[in-house]
């Protein structure tokens, strides 16, 4: 029973890494209905924007502002100069853009940065948490901001108008513009947020997998799976999928025989799939209705 | 996060309709390319032979996954499992039971036509970006069972297995790597014009109503989930084939070359050459061969800056791939005509 817990604890400090991933992979769902395969490249590209920082010598929590600030900007940026021009291109070329954006950051973060381990700071500490080996006050602090975050997206979707707004602009772009939504700016404005959103998710995960340009490979695939598992619609069902994922992966590493390291990450996703083919939209996500 | 219904309006579908008469290319051009392909090997080194023969094998890869993106509007991630599971099939059998390297090209391709099949049905329930990660999870998972210790006697684990290249048959006074050159062009042309048949048969019509419109399609009396199943196990057994001639022309076989990348690789192969239009998966297949060779040439330590770029230049350009060119070049012939 111990182990059962224990595995499942280490299960869940995993699952905020991949719950952090996938709120931002949602989040850019919301925004521009696809999924963005660049989006752990952007987050890891932040890190060392914050990375740099730290080594020019400035506080933690310093370069954490300014790198979030870059972030949304960056991403806004990216969303105008790269992804508008495409916005009448067929949804494949799209996906073959984010493809093309991803060996574009990977190679120049490598070339930058080049390809050693770093190490990267953590706000938290990384001593045990309540006395538990297996938790650390950094996975602790990181299950912590995932979700002040989604409290905060909650809010901001619920009760802003402008979250009100890029909702619309999501879900009926037609009928947005109608009354007055300039959807195009909300599409730039979910780029912005989603981007600084991984930022934040990069920053959290660098302490643990260490910072290098390939760190976001693994992570990246979990976040997706994540965001698919707890249903792309919702980034309450994001971040329970992230958990969900974690725990999934240690107890399939721990209980299933021959399993391993090695088959770890197709186990989780042969779950994954058995639960959407169940249900095929997700554990949170909306069915969408076709109108014929 | 809303309380309100999310309603997808009619006409909003992942895939282009391309109708089926776009999807081919006219008999002149096609023999002129066909004579290009038979006589260019006469004159040319061995390793650009060896470059060709590997253009036509992405290039078959790459119309397996048109086929089933582009004629049926199913998407995935997964070509490089079908890939691995022909290129391990010729390897095994020609290695271990001493089977000729010509007969094991129908073994996998219904090895992995039936592969297909098992797996697109529960990928029924899943489409657009679920399926997707469904396909996705085949792909990574695929050298990890490979690399399984109960296996390994037969797939050597890590190491892979060694293929021997075939000889040209009759005394053909043919150095190997241009026997092979042909034999694979006669492979590919003949599942280049079954394609072709396909997709304007009544299965191919019915692909296309599907990708077009399900709810459509089977008020029409389509059988969806035949289809869709048969769709992904042809794509299959056409991917099969091109690994097995994979495997004999780069004669070796390891887990590691069957990963996502090529999976990716071959995705783009179909956007750059045209989704939907089979001529252009041989486009897109000299696309993913060489452009990665050329920016390394620019700058080997920006190489993957320069291949985004590229392709981001491309995709810019002729948003709809190779197609795109063919149009144009079409309406400027028939302009040519008129005057």
């Amino acid at each position: 029973m111990e182990l059962f817990t224990n595995q499942v604890l280490a299960g869940i400090a995993t699952g905020a890494i991949y719950a952090c991933m996938a709120l931002a992979v949602v989040m850019i769902y919301q925004a521009i209905d696809h999924l963005n395969f660049a989006q752990g490249e952007m987050a890891m590209f932040s890190t060392f924007i914050s990375w740099q920082l730290m080594q020019w010598g400035l506080s933690y929590w310093a370069a954490f502002l300014i790198t979030l600030a870059f972030s949304f900007v960056a991403g806004i940026a990216i969303e105008r100069i790269l992804f508008k021009p495409l916005a009448k291109a067929p949804v494949l070329t799209n996906v073959a853009g984010f493809i093309a954006l991803f060996a574009i950051i990977n190679s120049s973060a490598g070339l930058i940065w080049d390809f050693t381990i770093k190490q990267y700071p953590t706000p938290f500490g990384s001593s045990p948490f309540l006395g538990s080996q297996l938790i650390s006050t950094h996975q602790a602090g990181m299950i912590g901001v995932t979700v002040l975050l989604l409290l905060g997206l909650y809010f901001f979707f619920q009760y802003t108008r402008i979250g009100l707004a890029m909702r619309a602009a999501a879900s009926v772009p037609e009928s947005a513009r109608l009354v007055g939504i300039n959807t195009s700016w909300m599409i730039a404005l979910g780029w912005g947020m989603a981007t600084a959103i991984g930022s934040i998710a990069g920053m959290l995960i660098a302490p643990v997998v260490f910072l290098e340009p390939n760190m976001m490979g693994g992570v990246l695939i979990y976040g997706f799976a994540a965001a698919v598992l707890g249903g792309l619609s919702s980034p309450f069902g994001a971040v329970v999928g992230g958990f969900l994922v974690g725990v999934f992966e240690n107890l399939a590493g721990t209980y299933i025989p021959g399993v391993g390291n090695e088959l770890k990450l197709p186990i989780a996703l042969a779950l994954i799939i058995s639960v959407l083919v169940v249900k095929p939209a997700g554990l949170f996500g909306r069915h969408i209705v076709k109108r014929v | 996060m809303s309380a309100a219904e999310e309603v997808v309006a009619e006409g909003h579908q992942a895939v282009e309709a391309v109708p089926k008469r776009a999807m081919t290319l006219g008999t002149g051009t096609s023999l002129l390319v066909l004579a290009v392909l038979l006589l260019v090997p006469v004159f040319v080194k061995n390793f650009v032979i060896f470059q060709m023969t590997m253009l036509l094998i992405y290039g078959l890869a790459v119309l397996a996954l048109n086929i089933l993106t582009g004629g049926s509007g199913q998407f995935s991630l997964g070509q490089s499992a079908f890939y691995a599971v022909g290129a391990y099939t010729s390897a095994v059998l020609m290695e271990y039971f001493n089977v000729n390297y010509a007969l094991t090209i129908p073994i996998s391709a219904t090895v992995c036509f039936g592969f297909g099949y098992l797996f697109g049905k529960p990928a029924l329930r899943l489409s657009g970006v679920y399926l997707a990660l469904a396909t996705f999870a085949l792909a990574t998972a695929m050298p990890q069972l490979l690399k399984l210790n109960f296996l390994e006697h037969w797939t050597g684990g890590v190491q892979g297995l060694v293929v021997t290249k075939p000889d040209a048959p009759f005394g053909l006074p043919m150095s190997q790597d241009m026997w092979l050159y042909y034999f694979t062009l006669i492979v590919t042309l003949a599942i280049y014009i079954f394609s072709v048949n396909l997709l304007r048969s009544r299965s191919g019509r019915a692909f296309m109503a599907i990708r077009d419109n399900e709810i459509a399609a089977s008020s029409m009396g389509v059988n969806v989930a035949l289809y869709k199943t048969l769709a992904f196990g042809v794509s299959a057994g056409i991917t099969g084939v091109a690994g097995s001639l994979g495997a004999i022309a780069v004669q070796f076989v390891a887990p590691d070359s069957y990963t996502i990348t090529l999976a990716i690789s071959l995705f783009l192969g179909m956007v750059v050459g045209g989704v939907g239009w089979l001529p252009g998966s041989f486009v897109g297949a000299a696309f993913i061969i060489f452009v990665p060779n050329m920016a390394e040439s620019i700058s080997k330590g920006l190489s993957g800056a320069v291949f985004g770029v590229l392709l981001f230049l491309v995709i810019y350009l002729v948003p709809h791939g190779a197609r795109q060119i063919a149009i144009l070049g079409q309406q400027f012939a028939g302009k040519v005509r008129r005057n």
